[in-house]
């Protein structure tokens, strides 16, 4: 299992720029480094990240190899209504976490 | 060219200078040494890659283990309460050793005898997970004076000649660039005045978290003198010697550096 960190203000004002900071535990194995005896370790990155809110996306991207492991990604958003934040990260060897954060906009 | 310049000048500072200690109104911790988005970085815990680290140990604290099942919390209660201050007060003598142990050996000291599992690897995701979150306990706490405890003395001054003595291909001692050039520049980077307070920490270099004695097998390497192997005795005397030196300042583990 691998743990993930979000941060997003639980309350906002309407209209209000929020920023949203995520930071996940990964490896991020670039797939060029050879190990002790001379074999290239396999490539185990994170290859997209997307975050909607309420169900229409407000973020993606992607990764690749020059990645630094547990990627911290910092982004914004206008607060429009209340609901959930979901957080999706895909990667190698059927690498996915989900996770879900509500914020409450008055 | 740079590189080449650059130990020239180190070079320069270090002819005739003799190492001094650090007057203790003028002790700096790496934090402070540290530019603004790294130290925003450790500062929210929500940022700080330590944390997730921390996380982990706290699992770990409330898992049970070895042949006698037994939990950590089980015994210890509840970590914020009885851990705190453990981080700033280690290594400490331990009667059965005869000898000081640092954290990660006193968990697994714990693990063996009580849990009766096998002893956690040096390095591995698990010690440090465990030790990070213990040492989270004591944020904020000054480190003990370990001279407070006699039985330590011996081992203080065993270290204080390890950071004095000139070692490696390059005969440095710890003490010519974290006593007497901590204020200059080694090639890029910026060098410390050499205080452990926040191990285990999270080296963005290293892009995980890392023991104290990680960091200085790293100067040990940089020097090119032969390191010790982990867990051995050396590290921990010079782990009380720093522990000595950095008296009074703050615990910040999980700490974040470059």
């Amino acid at each position: 299992m691998s743990r993930a960190l979000i941060s997003v203000p639980p309350r906002a004002k309407k209209g209000q720029i929020i920023e949203i900071k995520t930071l996940i535990q990964h490896v991020m194995e670039t797939g060029f480094r050879p190990n002790s005896v001379g074999v290239l370790i396999p490539r185990d990155i994170i290859s997209r990240f997307r975050c909607t809110y309420n169900g229409s996306e407000i973020f993606a991207c992607e990764m690749f190899p020059a990645m630094a492991a547990n990627p911290f990604l910092v982004f914004h958003t206008v607060a429009t209504e209340s609901g959930t934040l979901e957080f999706a990260w895909t990667g190698d060897n059927g690498f996915s976490v989900k996770e879900s954060v509500q914020i409450r906009v008055e | 060219m740079i590189r080449f310049v650059g130990w020239l000048l180190a070079f320069a500072f270090l002819v005739g200078a003799a190492a001094a200690e650090i007057p203790l109104n003028e002790r700096r911790t790496g934090y402070e040494l540290l530019g603004p988005t790294t130290r925003a970085m450790q500062d929210d815990d929500m940022s700080n890659p330590g944390m997730l680290w921390v996380l982990d140990g706290e699992a770990l604290w409330a898992r049970s283990a070895g042949t006698t099942n037994k939990v950590c919390a089980g015994c210890h209660g509840d970590a914020a309460a009885s851990m705190k201050g453990v981080a700033a007060r280690y290594p400490a003598f331990n009667a059965g050793a005869g000898q000081p142990i640092d954290l990660e050996q006193r968990i697994n000291q714990c693990r063996v005898e009580q849990q009766g599992a096998p002893a956690m690897a040096r390095e591995s995701r698990e010690l440090l997970a465990l030790t990070a979150f213990v040492a989270r306990q004591s944020r904020g706490m000054p480190i003990e004076d370990p001279t407070k405890d006699e039985r330590l003395k011996p081992f203080v001054e065993a270290g204080q000649a390890l950071y004095e003595k000139r070692q490696g291909q390059l005969n440095l001692a710890c003490a010519q660039c974290h006593d007497d050039l901590w204020d200059k520049r080694l090639v890029g980077n910026l060098i410390s005045q050499g205080h452990p307070t926040g191990y285990p920490q999270y080296r963005l270099e290293w892009q995980t978290l890392g023991s104290l004695q990680r960091r200085l097998r790293n100067c040990l390497i940089g020097v090119r003198a032969e390191t010790f192997a982990y867990g051995a005795p050396e590290y921990v005397d010079l782990a009380l010697y720093l522990m000595w030196r950095a008296r009074g300042l703050p615990i910040e583990a999980p700490a974040v550096r470059p």
